[in-house]
């Protein structure tokens, strides 16, 4: 019974989808408000709908009712409740649920947060996200329905897939999703302006902290599942360029390159057209991300279920909701104004450059993800491109994009002065010059890459200081708390995010610099030395988890005699789909991971073991969480609060043929 | 009774507290078979590197090639061995050949063309806006839009 | 051109190239073997240890080598089509025994009969690998000069057996 009603509320959603994405905008076209007013009370009726879809959803799961073909498949009486509600996103139906449920709660905040727009426009925003809503629900309705009943009902399930049974998958594909489809917001803001052709800086104003806000949770999203794969895929690693991960990296560089181009639409009104067109690609590039992941063209570690006819659809989605927006762009954008002006050399000069390397960079990401299909679908041979091609073309784009970011914020706006911004950077340069290259002969490895990313990180760091400096030097104050508290929110947001990005780097760098790694067959007794630590193997207990089996073996670290750490790493065994995990144990710390994972028992209780020791690899995650906190800081910033305060607009509401384009 | 226990752990530890092997004899030999390992595929697996896979064809890949680098053959020649067996799908590093031309020129050229793109539509901007842009006077209507009575500089 | 437009040309021909995608298998891997000289090999029988199995012996003859082994699911599926491919007598069919137990390789082809007319005994994956083997079942037409003209890659179905295989051993039968 509480399936059929989840399917049934998907049916009454998908209706409701479709008043709410031709109603509002057909309203607005003709300067209806009766229609126009169907928007909000539509949008909220979707969520609770899809909301009580998803409810219905975990229900079944946490009711183990392997009727449900979805949950017999993704899950088992054995599992732990934790895991089977996160089964709900475990494989591809229940993954969409998740999705189209993520939309309406976008739908539902834009609601909420939009008494300040004018109604035109939020009934086009509404109508926009409505009509992407109604391919996700058809989509589901058609092909992927996660209610599918099997009769009859099987006795047991199959079980989730045991790497998927993880406390990082429980909540990296959540945030994830409110990382793509948060960008929806930005693209329907999009769309709605094209639509109405009133693309403004009041466009700009009012879609800068929803692109913010999906941004941050991308990164977060992007962060965990890095940290996933290196704790749970066994092999020490946080980043493989697997399509997959290309899917998710692709509209964070759009995203980013976004939040920036924003930024110079909405302080100087320049450069619409191109904001425009980034927010559409941010989002198409959700999209495709979900088409790479779900259709099965490209191979991926992350072995998805595949179908053809689900690829199709998607495909066909794709091409209309990606194809009508850049048709539209390409019919809207030559009316739209220039805005201000400015020289090359100028804050906002930097920032576009920046733009064309992240989009360079994306651009990079999306041929090496795509070229073995293109070659393939030629009949020109199968090739493979992997993580040395990513690596040769990715470094030399950034490198400029980075050195650029040291810069940009320091430049001002409309134009800049060579002779000043050098005088100004001199001593940042040199610091990080001198430091970058002394400091690996310090650490005792000089190799260039070492130097080219530390001097990076000590730029960002360096020239965010001085921008800091020359910040407080302007502001009112007596004490200098009372100053730095005098700094804008967004300012602080900006430092802080950018100097993630220099964590970030200090992590990839000295990783890549100073990882080691060992091998060893492991007696019970005997110890390995790695770094400055020696384990000694203590021999492996057997131990039975709620639905697996294992054999834990036992560590104990020291350091100079000391005991540092006990580290228990587990070979699991997982019956149902017959599996064996590694579960690698990790002790972490702000310089270093220790890295234990068994390998295979050779004999007499001695195993096969990998040793790691990582220094400072926490940073690369730790980076991606201090931006994301960064661009927290910069929403939480004093105008959106006001903004987001205001129920009424102040100033009436001009008619849609009384607002004048802006040029 | 304290001590006998001390000198039996101590000899205890003693006998056992050896310095684990390297799981592999020759651990220049596997050095090398990891660094070219992880620049190979592993054909069977969905899209894992001959370093990380356990699939059998991935071990009985790895033997060979440990066996090829005891014979003392160059890496070229190893890669060479499998290329010929399994094409260039079994390289991560796609080489360099008509058919890859754009995949390696590709972001480079994007690259210059955003750069050459960007120069130019601000060369040709600058002379088309005028100084005094409507901006200032849009920018004002925006603040009052939304942020009322808050004055920004 | 409208210079707009180039983001929604560039999005057709990448949608255009993703639905053929779609058509296409990923997993599928050809081989730079075919139009090349099969490898040499020489491997004890399956039934008889003391003998030996070579392609050597197969000169100015059209066969097929069949890689299979009891452990693999698709060989299950292709047996019976190979079973009736024996018995039509249009081709002599080759089977090599892949990385398997020889008991249980027995056992298999009592059960489901044995279409080759020469077992040879694969046991570490060596000549899989000079094949190019990366999963059985597969199956590789080689023509009287000893040259591989075709590979198929997972199991055979009738129809590829129709359309594909006997057309191309009758064109190379008269070479």
């Amino acid at each position: 019974m509480i399936p059929e009603i989840g399917h049934f509320a998907l049916i009454l959603a998908l209706c409701v989808a479709l008043v709410q994405g031709i109603l509002p905008i057909y309203g607005a076209a003709v300067g209806n408000s009766g229609l126009m007013a169907v928007a909000k009370p539509a949008a909220r009726t979707q969520f609770l709908l899809v909301l009580t879809a998803f409810g219905c959803l975990a229900y079944a799961f946490a009711d183990k009712d392997f009727s449900v073909l979805y949950v017999a498949a993704t899950s088992n009486s054995q599992l732990p409740l934790h895991y089977r509600l996160a089964a709900i996103w475990g494989a591809h139906e229940g993954s969409l649920l998740l999705w189209t449920f993520i939309l309406t709660l976008w739908m539902f905040a834009v609601t909420l947060f939009s008494g300040h727009l004018p109604e035109t426009t939020r009934s086009r925003i509404l109508g926009v996200m409505g009509l992407v809503s109604v391919g996700f629900l058809l989509f589901m309705l058609t092909v992927s329905n996660p209610f599918e009943r099997l009769i009859p009902a099987a006795a047991e399930g199959r079980d989730l897939n045991p790497l998927l049974q993880d406390p990082g998958m429980v909540i990296h594909p959540p945030m994830l999703y409110m990382g793509y489809v948060g960008f929806s917001v930005a693209f329907a803001f999009a769309i709605a302006a094209l639509l109405g052709g009133n693309l403004d800086a009041a466009w700009a104003r009012w879609s800068r902290p929803w692109t913010t806000v999906a941004w941050c949770f991308l990164t977060v999203g992007i962060a965990l599942g890095s940290g996933w794969a290196y704790y749970e895929l066994g092999w020490g690693g946080w980043w493989f360029w697997d399509p997959v991960e290309n899917a998710s990296f692709m509209p964070w560089l759009a995203g980013t390159a976004l939040v920036h181009s924003l930024a110079v639409t909405d302080k100087r009104g320049g450069f619409k057209v191109w904001t425009v067109l980034l927010a559409i690609m941010a989002f198409s590039l959700s999209l495709l991300g979900t088409f790479l992941v779900r259709s099965g063209v490209l191979t991926s570690v992350h072995a998805f279920a595949t179908d053809p006819k689900r690829g199709l659809f998607i495909l066909v989605f794709l091409a209309i909701v990606i194809g009508g927006s850049l048709a539209l762009y390409a019919w809207r954008a030559p009316k739209v104004g220039l805005g201000g002006s400015f020289a090359m050399l100028s804050r906002e000069g930097m920032l576009l450059a920046n733009n064309v390397l992240l989009v360079a960079a994306m651009g990079s990401v999306l041929l090496g993800t795509l070229y073995p299909l293109f070659l393939d679908a030629l009949d020109l041979g199968k090739i493979s491109v992997g993580p040395p091609y990513f690596d040769s073309v990715f470094v030399p784009l950034m490198v400029p994009a980075i050195f650029l970011m040291g810069i940009g914020p320091l430049a001002q706006w409309k134009k800049a002065s060579v002779p000043d911004l050098a005088k100004r950077l001199k001593w940042a340069f040199g610091v990080s010059l001198v430091s970058a290259l002394t400091l690996p002969i310090v650490m005792g490895n000089w190799t260039p890459l070492l130097s080219l990313g530390l001097l990076l990180a000590i730029w960002i760091v360096t020239t965010s200081a001085i921008g800091l400096r020359e910040r407080l030097a302007h502001v009112n104050g007596n004490s200098l708390v009372e100053r730095l508290a005098s700094v804008p929110r967004s300012y602080w947001g900006m430092l802080v995010a950018h100097c993630g990005i220099a964590v970030f780097i200090v992590g990839v760098t000295m990783v890549k610099g100073f990882e080691t790694e060992k091998d060893v067959r492991m007696n019970v007794g005997e110890t390995a030395s790695i770094g400055d630590y020696t384990f000694r193997f203590d021999g492996t207990q057997d131990v039975v988890g709620p639905n697996y089996t294992a054999a834990r073996g036992t560590f104990h670290v020291s350091r100079d005699g000391r005991e540092t750490t006990v580290l228990y790493p587990e070979k699991r065994r997982y019956p149902v789909q017959n599996q064996i995990m590694t579960e690698a144990a990790i002790d972490p710390g702000l310089l270093r991971d220790l890295y234990v994972s068994l390998g295979e028992p050779i004999d007499d209780g001695a195993w096969s073991v990998r040793l790691y020791h990582k220094p400072f690899i926490d940073w690369i995650w730790g980076g991606c969480f201090i931006m994301a906190l960064g661009g927290a800081l910069a929403i939480s910033d004093r105008r959106y609060r006001l903004a987001w305060r205001r129920q009424e607009p102040v100033v009436p509401v001009p008619t849609r043929t009384a607002r004048r384009k802006v040029a | 009774m304290k001590w006998v226990m001390l000198i039996i752990l101590c000899v205890s530890g003693s006998a056992w507290a050896g310095e684990a092997r390297p799981l592999t004899d020759d651990p220049v030999a596997e050095a090398r078979l990891k660094h070219l390992a992880v620049e190979l595929r592993c054909l069977v697996c969905q899209n894992q590197t001959l370093a990380d896979s356990s699939a059998p064809l991935a071990e009985d890949l790895r033997r060979e090639v440990r066996e090829m680098i005891a014979k003392n053959m160059s890496d070229p020649e190893i890669i060479e061995f499998l290329v010929s067996r399994y094409g260039d799908f079994v390289l991560y590093r796609p080489p360099l050949k008509a058919t890859t031309t754009l995949l390696w020129v590709g972001p480079f050229v994007l690259m210059a063309i955003g750069v050459t793109a960007l120069v130019m539509t601000l060369r040709r901007r600058s002379r088309t806006v005028a100084e005094v842009s409507v901006t200032d006077e849009e920018h004002r209507r925006v603040e009052q839009l939304l942020a009322e009575g808050e004055k920004r500089s | 051109m409208n210079r707009f437009l180039l983001p929604l040309s560039i999005f057709v021909v990448v949608v255009g190239f993703l639905g053929i995608g779609l058509t296409l298998n990923p997993r599928e891997i050809p081989s730079p073997l075919v139009g090349k000289a099969a490898p040499e090999f020489s491997q004890p029988q399956l039934y008889d240890q003391e003998k030996v199995f070579s392609p050597a012996d197969l000169k100015g003859k059209v066969w097929l080598l069949n890689f299979w082994a009891s452990w693999c699911s698709g060989c299950k599926t292709e047996h019976p089509v190979l079973m009736d491919l024996a018995q039509s007598g249009q081709v002599t069919i080759y089977g090599m025994d892949y990385k398997d137990q020889r008991e249980e390789a027995l056992t298999w082809l009592q059960r489901g009969g044995n279409p080759y007319s020469v077992v040879g005994v694969d046991e570490v994956g060596r000549v899989g690998i000079n094949f190019g083997v990366y999963g059985v079942p597969e199956t590789y037409v080689i023509d009287k000069q000893g040259v591989i003209r075709y590979k198929q890659i997972g199991p055979l179905y009738p129809d590829t057996v129709e359309k594909k295989i006997l057309p191309l051993v009758k064109q190379l039968e008269s070479e």
